[in-house]
């Protein structure tokens, strides 16, 4: 590798490099992981938009008891699709977007390893869209079988079901290409000297979370399929008259679908243990115990999955088998936040924008992890399996979790991407309204799910009517909060205070030692790391 | 309800902190009041948690409040250096595992009283169809009995023409009804996709599963009316088809099922006896609205492509020996379902003979329960 880009330098003057076709062409063509990273984080943006506006018509109709605005029908699909999108069109997409951009610069290599299937992984994204988009537009509409798409229910389905299906196994192919092209850079492109140990740690999860995406999403694929035979080719997998099991396309469901939370954690997770260490101006506390802790997790993770079935009926050994591994997830999970207090104190803290969204993560992302515990608790699951309780645990654990992660992320990396400073007035007015509206959301929905509303429902009996118009309210803030991200990115790009290389105080690695904006081509000459 | 005095309702919430452990009915902060052994339980084992969650919630966060106000570069707080302490890490492994220890004894302890379904005093089957649920008395006082459940709620209320009652969504035409005290079995199944039996009050919620049988238990200590919903996404109407038990004493338990077994010989001798064509028109205009018109609406036009019309279709105005299977047996990979295992005779006839000639449908053929008997 080293060699070949030495010829390349020898070769040219190093300005010429980034002379390839202009225009549209550029973005189609690039194999520059610089231009890739940035399509996938407009494309996860505009996916984000898109199923936000699914979760808004979802809470309009919420907003008061009886049917409003859309038929129960239509409401389902929206459901479906708000699931569908935001997991795998803007989250998964997002963090993908980080690690192209980030994990060449923080590593030290010249681009990713597989550069062309970098562009092929990307543009896949936007057909699946297509066709995900699109079904609403087909007779009978898109899915209404809930993002779990559990059989029987997604064999009922119109051809929206087909089109999901398709998308879902592009999408996958995508996600396992991204993946492997990950795993590749970071097990073989690190500079001289950078050992395993000494990476940084958004390297360190994004890696394991890159071997969590290739074990899992086969799989889904392969539950996706057979409910596509099932439904046109005769096949029974999943209907008990052809001696199938519905519980079965759970289990493999589930089997992708944990490990699946944490291919959306786990990342983020790397993006906070990166930010607060800059900004306490203080080594990462526990650095080992942090990376066996998020290998503990991913692997943990492939042992719980039924905890999302425990009122299929299994027999009490499942069900003490599942509590107790769940409950296990607990323990890694905390050293991780001890980890980060422990980072923080006796450190020399500033709370710029970055700062401000990751403290929020800890803050209210382990809401979500002590809901999740006691979602964990079998008898008490039975209690709140399906209830808006599962709904307010998951949401604080994906957007108060992945989401609000990922902006940190943003705002953290924004310097090193445009050459400007984030705007920090707007910056932490964005925080600040995402905190209070997220908080006015979700909070109120552990109520309704402990008082017995179900989830997934148009409409709702007269005492869950309070909270529900709370919800709403909340969700439209947090919702137009959103368009303030936009204006500051967009500012960001336009203008603003110069960047220096090294954009915050305390910022350590080797991101921080190329110019800002970062030039088209980084370490074309592999950087050489001082030893320790 | 007006939209100020709705705000107005939620604002209290914050002066509440003891109401989380409130005890009116319906609750609203916490799980329901629990009239079981196991959703009493559940409800204790809830509260510890919650209690132990946030004590080390207030720990944690502590901490890092105080390094958030004290430890700031703007205060003049130098960073320290330190990055591990085998000692510390170490503890906070350890201590977490012996906390989730004492929490896992007691949910063990509950997880295998929830499984003993063993020596039930009465054994009910409850099925779960696309949009009501079905229930049969197997064995124990009652044995028998077998009746369907569905939504009692008029559309009127759900589309705002009326005013909403307090049981709002809540309400069934048919309630489960049992005795004071005794243990239930209930058997949880579904005849078209997955459906979950949930009754917060009782501390059970038991998926129903096309093609498999699964058991849950309750014994409830109190009488009253308690109330539930389906908890699995099945389709279209899952938010509108609720669960009603009625928990009574021995003495009404017994008159109820005197009542119930009465009506069911009247039922035998309906579907024995041969009807007149407007009999039939006129009785299955009602077994029209409680079964038929969720999906292909009152007006027979239906909810084409999912859902199709029936006026006007050839279906329906051709062959009656076709028409009375498709009732009868269903559409395998829609949402049509086999009426043949929910309904008598005599309302599928009655249902039949209606939507011939009913709407734009002008056979002028009557069905009789005889054809049905022969079509099944």
């Amino acid at each position: 590798m080293t060699a070949l880009t030495h010829d390349r330098i020898g070769a040219h003057p190093p300005h010429e490099h980034a002379h390839g076709p202009t225009g549209l062409m550029r973005w189609v063509t690039t194999t520059n992981h610089k231009d890739i990273g940035t399509m996938y984080l407009i494309f996860s943006f505009i996916m984000f938009l898109s199923g936000g506006v699914m979760a808004l018509t979802i809470r309009a109709e919420l907003f008061k008891p009886g049917l409003q605005v859309v038929e129960p029908e239509f409401f389902n699909q929206l459901t479906t699709m708000h699931g569908l999108v935001m997991v795998f069109g803007a989250i998964m997409p997002a963090f993908v977007g980080f690690a192209n951009w980030m994990i060449p610069l923080m590593i030290g290599a010249s681009d990713m390893a597989f550069a062309r299937m970098n562009n092929w992984s990307f543009w896949l994204l936007p057909p699946a869209a297509i066709l995900l988009l699109g079904s609403f537009f087909v007779p009978g509409g898109a899915t209404a079988a809930g993002w779990t798409l559990y059989a029987p229910l997604s064999v009922q389905m119109g051809m929206g079901m087909d089109l999901a299906i398709f998308a879902i196994h592009i999408m996958g192919v995508s996600s396992i290409m991204g993946a492997i092209n990950i795993v590749v850079t970071i097990l073989n492109m690190r500079a001289p000297g950078m050992n395993m140990m000494r990476m940084p740690l958004f390297c360190w999860t994004w890696l394991i979370t890159a071997y969590l995406l290739i074990a899992v999403m086969p799989v889904l694929a392969g539950a996706v399929t057979m409910i596509l035979t099932d439904r046109h080719f005769g096949t029974s997998f999943f209907n008990a008259a052809g001696g199938g099991d519905p519980v079965m396309y759970q289990h493999i469901f589930w089997f992708f679908g944990h490990p699946e939370v944490y291919i959306m954690i786990l990342p983020a997770f790397g993006i906070v243990s990166q930010i607060i260490p800059t900004f306490s101006r203080k080594p990462l506390f526990g650095y080992a115990s942090m990376v066996y802790a998020t290998a503990s997790i991913a692997i943990l993770s492939f042992t719980v999955w039924a905890h999302h079935m425990f009122t299929t009926g299994m027999p009490a050994v499942g069900q003490l088998f599942f509590m107790y591994a769940t409950m296990l997830i607990a323990v890694p999970t905390g050293v991780k936040v001890f980890n980060w207090v422990a980072t923080m104190w006796r450190g020399s803290l500033s709370f710029e924008t970055p700062m401000l969204w990751a403290t929020g993560f800890i803050f209210v992302f382990t809401m979500g992890g002590f809901t999740g515990l006691i979602c964990a608790i079998a008898p008490i699951d039975i209690q709140l399996q399906d209830t808006y309780y599962v709904v307010a645990h998951f949401h604080y654990v994906l957007v108060a979790g992945s989401l609000f992660a990922l902006f940190a992320g943003a705002y953290y990396w924004l310097p090193k991407w445009t050459g400007h400073m984030p705007n920090e007035f707007i910056g932490k007015l964005h925080f600040w309204c995402s905190m209070v509206f997220f908080n006015i959301t979700f909070f109120p929905m552990h109520f309704l799910g402990l008082a017995g509303m179900p989830r997934r429902i148009p409409d709702y009996a007269l005492q869950f009517a309070d909270f529900n118009a709370m919800a709403s309210i909340g969700a439209f803030g947090f919702g137009l909060s959103q368009l303030i991200f936009l204006v500051a990115v967009v500012k960001c790009i336009r203008g603003g205070k110069q960047a220096a290389a090294q954009s915050w105080e305390g910022a350590e690695g080797l991101e921080w030692t190329v110019p800002s904006p970062a030039p088209h081509h980084t370490f074309e000459d592999a950087p050489v790391l001082a030893r320790t | 309800m007006g939209f100020a005095s709705r705000i107005a309702g939620v604002l209290p919430l914050f002066g509440y902190v003891s109401g989380v452990f409130a005890q009116d009915v319906p609750s609203r902060y916490n799980l329901q009041q629990p009239v079981t052994r196991i959703a009493t339980e559940i409800y204790s084992m809830h509260t510890l948690m919650l209690i132990i969650c946030l004590v080390i919630f207030i720990a944690v966060f502590g901490v890092m409040f105080w390094s958030v106000i004290h430890h700031r570069k703007s205060r003049g707080a130098v960073a320290a250096n330190f990055h591990e302490n085998t000692a510390v890490e170490i503890a906070w492994t350890v201590v977490p595992v012996l906390i989730l220890l004492g929490m896992a004894w007691p949910a063990t302890k509950t997880v295998i009283a929830m499984k003993d379904t063993s020596n039930p005093d009465i054994t009910i089957k409850a099925t779960g169809y696309q949009w009501k649920w079905g229930y049969d008395y197997l064995q124990g006082e009652g044995e028998g009995i077998r009746f369907l459940s569905g939504l009692s709620t008029p559309r009127a209320q759900i589309k705002g023409a009326e005013q909403k009652g307090d049981a709002y969504l809540l309400e069934v035409d048919n309630p489960l009804v049992v005795p004071v005290g005794k243990k239930i079995r209930v058997l949880v199944t579904a005849a078209d996709v997955i459906h979950s039996w949930w009754m917060p009050a009782f501390g059970v919620k038991q998926d129903g599963i096309p093609g498999f049988i699964r058991d849950t238990w309750f014994a409830a200590d109190k009488e009253g009316v308690y109330r539930g919903n389906c908890a699995e996404l099945c389709g279209k109407d899952h938010g509108f088809m609720p669960i009603e038990v009625h928990v009574v004493s021995a003495e009404k338990y017994a008159e109820w099922v005197k009542s119930k077994q009465a009506q069911t010989s009247s039922a035998a001798a309906d579907d024995g006896r041969e009807w007149a064509l407007a009999e039939l028109v006129d009785r299955g205009e009602k077994v029209f609205a409680a079964n038929c018109a969720a999906c292909h609406q009152a007006d027979g036009k239906g909810l084409p492509p999912a859902f199709p019309p029936l006026d006007g279709s050839p279906v329906v105005n051709g062959d009656k020996a076709a028409q009375i299977q498709v009732v009868l047996k269903g559409r395998s990979g829609t949402a049509m379902a086999a009426f043949g295992e929910q309904l008598p005779d005599a309302d599928i006839a009655a249902v039949i003979t209606y939507t011939r000639n009913a709407w734009g449908n002008k056979t002028g053929e009557a069905v009789q329960p005889a054809e049905i008997v022969a079509g099944r």
